[in-house]
């Protein structure tokens, strides 16, 4: 009797609990293989991807697979006060005779050079000797490579080389900080007027910041209008928000070209109202007040849209029941309004710096010199340098400090809030 | 927004400063727009207001521009626009299809893992542009498809399917799965119940993920700059091109019909919105 009661089962004479079980089971193959395209597209197009940037980014496996028997040797060089016994000495001839066979030296001197400046003089020295038949293999190599040139005497060129050994290196992200693997391995910064990428990470937060900042002190006043407006006005005035939000970027950076130029029509006014002689128009494109100008207008959108929808659902009568205990219209405002808005600003605030600090067309149209920013340097590297695994470095340090933000939206807001137009 | 004609003085000036602002941030955000528009008709070739437009002169103004926009020697636009529409239309169709399945799954409620799966679905939305051409660029060299149309589609795809995936998994919220169920239990086949009864009641939320996915393409340059060749150029590459090198009036031609299209997808958009809000029942 109890055992009919605990289990119950369907026509098939199976128990409920497992027919129900393996219908839920069903149920979850199905949804899941519907994600699946996307999923499997995402994850062989992009995620992968993402990780090869990483693998590239460490990369230093070039010279490990150029100098196999040198780093095979150098395991048994172990005071390294002093210059290597002479098997290293034979095994890194060996290796470069090779490469000299393959046409292949040129890029070890330079990558060499890399590690230590006065590589490439000396490694070329020893190409010409190989190539003159002038090294006698049957006697002592290490006297005869000493004797070409001093730097072949100094051990720091051998520790150098054997810096070099490990096929992954983080090397790339350390020049993205400035700073490099000093000769005895220690990490040191470069001097001071070298220090190119330290600048461009600062201005890239310190514009991210600002325009988010300019963006919040101009998008919340126009966010609570359309959102306190009768329907049909603010539909209207929704358009001045959704046009630009619309257009293309670049045909925005464009106007803000034609508008800040010397010539232009911001000056113009300028000159009319007196602020400025004709004579005397001062700048306004390439530099900061141009890039801040453009990002502002071009992601104030971003700002306005997240808090409209969080304003609007904010109960008039809120204020009102506020008022009518005694608060004036600010205090109603400060201690009941703005409070309720806070998802909203959270929101569109981390939105727009998200954005913001990965930017990279408009800074680099009306940004000039000064308006450079890392996304601008990322993209030199991949083209014109063609230093990919610097770049991929510097790309995955901006995509930690964006998923970090992205963790404290989620936090914050949760991913499933955000709200398009 | 009248006051009550019991306001203190100082909350009236304070209304009326806040109005201004208002006014001013409007202002800020549209009016750079309509520069464009007097500019692309000058008769000159300098960017500024000429003296005789400044007089309204019909000299001074002329259609030379839009001319040399279709009609000019050597020039790139046509071969651009073509490409822009090609690649924004198959990236649109592979967008829809791919977010649309996936918004599906999503919204079931038996997904595992529904988390994590849609922040990495989402993810190409986050992650910035610069990184993402970085990444797209290393897989489409690997797998040969750089400067070719397949490859800017695919990676227009992938840019594209997460606004499709947010909007209609939006429309999905608000779904009643009793009708899949009606239909199902009236001996429709899951295939048929799709077409014939949930789609089109997320045909809004579809529509508008696809018009995001399209303009996305349309005015994609971060990742276009990567993989284009010669052969690929689409509209914004010639547009950065010459927003580098010199400003023509050409280009302010070829903006202010971006502008108009762009007008266009903003009123089929919010009519999709107003239509989507009608259909699922929500009434303001």
């Amino acid at each position: 009797m109890s055992s009919e009661t605990k289990q119950i089962l369907t026509t098939d004479g199976i128990p409920l609990e497992v027919s129900l079980k393996k219908a839920e089971k069903k149920n979850k193959i199905k949804a899941f293989l519907l994600v699946a395209p996307l999923l499997l597209f995402l994850v062989i197009t992009y995620i992968f991807p993402i990780g090869d940037m990483f693998m590239r980014s460490v990369d230093d496996k070039m010279i490990t697979n150029m100098l196999p028997k040198t780093f095979k040797a150098m395991e048994k060089w172990e005071n390294l006060e002093e210059l290597p016994p002479e098997e290293v000495y034979r095994s890194f001839y060996e290796d470069y005779k090779l490469l000299a066979e393959n046409q292949q030296h040129g890029k070890l001197g330079q990558r060499l050079n890399k590690e230590k400046n006065g590589f490439n003089t000396i490694t070329k020295k020893l190409f010409r000797q190989i190539k003159r038949k002038k090294i006698d293999e049957s006697v002592s190599l290490k006297e005869q490579i000493n004797k070409l040139h001093k730097r072949w005497r100094n051990v720091e060129y051998w520790l150098a080389i054997k810096r070099t050994a490990p096929p992954y290196t983080v090397a790339k992200y350390l020049k993205g900080m400035d700073m490099y693997f000093d000769s005895d391995g220690s990490i040191t910064q470069v001097e001071e007027d070298r220090r190119i990428h330290r600048i461009l990470w600062l201005r890239t937060l310190e514009i991210a910041f600002f325009v988010t900042l300019f963006s919040f002190f101009m998008g919340y006043p126009i966010a609570h209008l359309l959102a306190t407006l009768p329907m049909k006005y603010s539909n209207l005035l929704m358009i001045c928000v959704l046009l630009p939000f619309w257009t293309s970027l670049l045909v925005r950076t464009a106007s803000w070209m034609i508008l800040l130029q010397q010539q232009g029509l911001v000056n113009d006014f300028f000159v009319m109202i007196g602020l400025v002689g004709d004579d005397n128009r001062p700048e306004m494109m390439y530099n900061k007040v141009g890039t801040y100008v453009a990002m502002t207008q071009i992601l104030l959108p971003f700002m306005v849209l997240p808090l409209y929808s969080v304003m609007k659902t904010i109960s008039p009568s809120l204020m009102r029941a506020g008022k009518s205990l005694g608060g004036t219209p600010f205090v109603a405002f400060w201690k009941v309004y703005f409070p309720l808005t806070i998802p909203g600003i959270g929101a569109g605030c981390l939105l727009v710096f998200i954005l913001a600090i990965g930017y990279y067309i408009t800074p680099a149209l009306v940004g000039g010199a000064s308006g450079t920013l890392i996304s601008n340097q990322i993209a030199f590297h991949m083209k014109t340098t063609l230093d990919w695994s610097f770049a991929s470095a510097m790309g995955l340090m901006l995509l930690t400090g964006v998923l970090v933000i992205y963790w404290i939206y989620n936090k914050l807001v949760g991913v499933d809030n955000i709200k398009l137009g | 927004m009248a006051l009550p004609s019991y306001t203190e003085t100082r909350y009236r000036i304070w209304h009326y400063i806040y109005l201004t602002i208002c006014t001013f941030v409007f202002f800020f955000l549209i009016a750079p727009l309509f520069v464009i528009f007097p500019l692309s008709f000058n008769a000159e070739e300098f960017l500024v207001f000429s003296e005789g437009m400044k007089n309204l002169d019909p000299d001074a103004f002329s259609l030379r521009w839009y001319k040399d926009m279709i009609y000019g020697t050597k020039n790139p636009w046509g071969l651009a626009a073509k490409n822009s529409f090609i690649i924004a239309i198959f990236a649109t169709i592979g967008s829809i299809i791919l977010g649309t399945l996936a918004a599906l799954g999503l919204s079931s409620r038996h997904m595992p893992y529904k988390g994590l799966i849609m922040a990495t679905l989402i993810s190409p939305m986050i992650v910035p542009l610069i990184i993402s051409g970085v990444a797209i660029f290393f897989f489409m060299a690997k797998a040969g498809l750089a400067a070719t149309h397949t490859g800017i589609v695919l990676a227009h795809i992938i840019l594209g399917t997460p606004f499709v995936v947010i909007t209609v998994t939006a429309t999905l919220s608000g779904f009643d799965h009793s009708v899949t169920r009606a239909a199902a239990s009236l001996g429709s086949n899951p295939v048929n119940t799709f077409m014939k009864i949930t789609l089109p009641l997320i045909l809004p939320g579809v529509i508008s993920g696809g018009l995001f996915a399209f303009v996305t393409s349309f005015d994609e340059v971060v990742v276009v700059l990567f993989l284009a060749g010669l052969e690929n150029t689409t509209i914004p590459i010639q547009m950065w091109t010459g927003l580098r090198e010199q400003l023509s009036p050409t280009i302010l031609a070829v903006a202010t019909c971006l502008i108009l299209l762009s007008t266009l997808i903003l009123i089929s958009a919010e009519l999709l919105r107003r239509r989507s809000e009608r259909l699922r029942g929500i009434n303001r």
